[in-house]
């Protein structure tokens, strides 16, 4: 029997995507190519969470941008619903952009200050021209109502709400069109962490709810395996591991994925300081031949440098890119 | 007895008039490492920027505060400056921020090397080259001339260390010093504070809203909430058997890395506003357990059960039961 889970029809489907951006060093230089995201694949079905997770410049903001269509990839395709996304900015796009919304990290950025919070909700609505505009301040009660939050609320500014209030605003205004995939690019960093729980079982509520596809996209290995069925782990714009939540922080198979869990800290579990990984964050701007992971990597051979390894499933739910667990290299490890 | 290091006694500060510090109580033995935690706003990072006369002037601090016995809490400043960087550092979340970014990392040594060592020239050169060794920052002789924009966030922090190293202090207050920094280079910055800190045998005060990087460096923590310690214990035992209900409250709402998945159970409500504080318990609005008496008289930090624990609360859970998260 197959899984129909992991075969069902895949509400997102981004293959092989690649983005370049430009920078300059200096103001007189000339702007040198910084690959973000390089060759990344991956599906979101209706009513599944992928988790990203990784590093600061490791790609995984510009993969939620990609998936958005706010980012045009340079090379590669994004399906959405079975449609290549349409150019952007055509009506087309705009019209398919009520199925997509994003939440951010910082609510207070994404708010008008100046708009009570109903407004902010409702200039969705007509937008987008949904329901009767009578039926419409409604619609925006029950929204708030949905994020946990009451009818004294409706009629505040962001500044009379606390973080967590203001992160539910933004959750119910993306949530106003009705969208079938949600983007959430770090919603619970800014938060405290009794705050966070809120969010976070509010999140894997809505989800439940109304079976909506979520990118759940973090820093935080343990919030990011709380909401998601899937788990991508990003380094220097490529996924080098892919798995079950459950099954990937449990037994991570990829170098990287084995130093990010073991720095990791919890209450109850303390750092694993001999996993310590040495070095910085890389730099996109100077990606390394071969495996992009190499030069931090404990476990490195000479093919590392060289040759850049490709994803491969080792079980149906586990992907991948590590010349260590090819089967060649297994079977020259062994006794 | 012998002295502590480092006490702080009654300490209370007010911003304009509005109190945000309330009676705050603790004490650093030599070669310790204390965690304080709580969330934003609950007066953690105050309470020791204040020991250190580090606050505007509309904040008032009374109390005491000692180091090796000696008053510290509003003294000259021409006293605080024997002890500043001298005998108690400190670095900051934000390590770009406190770097003065037109200057090179060798010469903000320097500075430091002279003000507190007195020493100039080479021997300040080797001495901060010296330094960078210490703290991990390969290549140390010519990242001297470099400038802080020429280095990653994490060894920017390990700049910070040194320049903290560089008075041989007594004692090292870190606030927040990893919570800017990726998780890979986050556990590189903890595990250079706990190495320091061996090595030396110098004390530190780790300030986080990170319980997991509290857990990792430290052997004692208090738990602060609405300008209050609630709870004061050694890391394991608070960890594995809080008492305060803000405490459990705060561990049943993280998620964890492995093992069975559980809802988060968040702790309803917010932090009430300094200027809005209930009569009784700050945490009352929150706590399933509150009870009229909660709501009338304010709970003391005392100890409880002859142990070294201390609680705040009128209804402290009971203490080595196994709690539901254990049972999976």
């Amino acid at each position: 029997m197959t899984d129909f889970k992991h075969v069902s029809f895949a509400l997102l489907a981004v293959d092989q995507v690649r983005k370049r951006y430009f920078a300059r060093a200096g103001f007189l230089s000339t702007p040198k190519p910084v690959d973000a995201v390089v060759d990344v694949s991956f599906t979101v079905a209706r009513g599944e969470t992928l988790g990203i997770v990784g590093e600061s410049g490791c790609g995984k903001s510009t993969t939620g941008r990609l998936a958005l269509g706010l980012e045009t990839p340079d090379g590669g395709n994004v399906r959405f619903d079975g449609e290549p996304l349409p150019q952007q900015g055509s009506p087309a796009w705009r019209a398919m952009r009520r199925r997509i919304q994003l939440v951010f990290q910082d609510p207070l950025a994404a708010l008008d200050r100046r708009l009570p919070v109903t407004a902010q909700i409702r200039e969705s609505l007509d937008i987008h021209a949904i329901g009767e505009p009578k039926a419409r301040d409604e619609r925006v009660l029950s929204l708030l109502t949905s994020v946990g939050l009451t009818k004294d609320h409706a009629s505040r500014y962001p500044h009379e709400l606390s973080g967590g209030q203001r992160q539910r605003v933004v959750i119910a205004r993306a949530l106003a069109t009705g969208p079938d995939l949600l983007v959430c690019d770090e919603p619970v960093a800014a938060l405290d962490v009794s705050i966070q729980a809120q969010v976070v079982n509010l999140l894997m509520d809505l989800q439940a709810e109304l079976g909506l596809a979520m990118i759940f996209i973090s820093h935080d290995l343990k919030v990011v395996r709380q909401v998601s069925h899937r788990v991508a782990v990003m380094y220097l714009g490529t996924i080098v591991e892919e798995a079950d939540a459950d099954v990937i922080f449990k037994d991570p198979r990829h170098p990287y994925t084995q130093a990010l869990v073991a720095s990791s800290p919890t209450p109850r579990q303390k750092m694993k300081a001999p996993l310590l990984l040495t070095g910085e964050p890389p730099d996109p701007a100077a990606r390394p031949s071969g495996c992009p992971f190499h030069p931090r990597c404990p476990k490195v051979i000479d093919m590392c440098r060289t040759v850049t390894p490709t994803a491969r499933q080792i079980t149906p739910h586990h992907s991948l890119a590590c010349h260590l667990t090819e089967p060649a290299m297994l079977e020259a490890m062994a006794p | 007895m012998t002295m502590p290091l480092f006490d702080i006694e009654n300490l209370n500060i007010a911003f304009s008039g509005r109190t945000v510090v309330h009676d705050v109580g603790l004490t650093l033995e030599r070669g310790e490492a204390l965690g304080v935690v709580g969330e934003s706003g609950c007066g953690k990072s105050v309470t020791f920027l204040a020991s250190l006369g580090l606050l505007p002037g509309k904040a008032k601090a009374t109390g005491r505060v000692r180091l090796a016995g000696e008053d510290i809490l509003n003294v000259p400043a021409a006293a605080l400056e024997r002890i500043r960087g001298r005998r108690i550092a400190m670095i900051f979340q934000d390590p770009s921020s406190a770097l003065n970014p037109v200057l090179r990392i060798g010469y903000q040594l320097g500075e430091a090397l002279q003000l507190h060592r007195g020493l100039t020239g080479q021997a300040a050169r080797q001495e901060a080259k010296r330094l960078l060794d210490d703290v991990g920052i390969p290549d140390a002789a010519n990242r001297l001339n470099a400038y802080p924009h020429e280095m990653s966030g994490g060894q920017n922090q390990r700049v910070m260390i040194a320049m903290a190293l560089a008075g041989e202090p007594d004692m090292l207050i870190a606030d927040e010093p990893t919570t800017a920094l990726d998780a890979t280079v986050q556990a590189q910055i903890l595990s250079l504070i706990d190495a320091i800190r061996r090595d030396r045998g110098m004390s530190v005060v780790l300030v986080s809203h990170d319980l997991g990087a509290v857990a990792s460096v430290c052997e004692r923590v208090a738990v602060m909430y609405a300008g209050r310690i609630v709870e004061m214990n050694t890391t394991e035992a608070i960890f594995d058997h809080p008492r305060h209900p803000y405490t459990r409250g705060l561990l049943s709402a993280l998620p964890e890395l492995t093992g069975p998945k559980r809802r988060l159970v968040p702790i309803r409500g917010s932090v009430p506003e300094p200027w809005n504080l209930p009569q009784g318990c700050a945490f009352q609005a929150r706590c399933d357990g509150a009870t009229t008496r909660c709501h009338q008289s304010l709970p003391e930090l005392v100890p409880i059960d002859h142990s070294s624990q201390r609680v705040a609360c009128h209804h402290p859970l009971p203490g080595a039961v196994m709690d539901d998260r254990y049972v999976a």
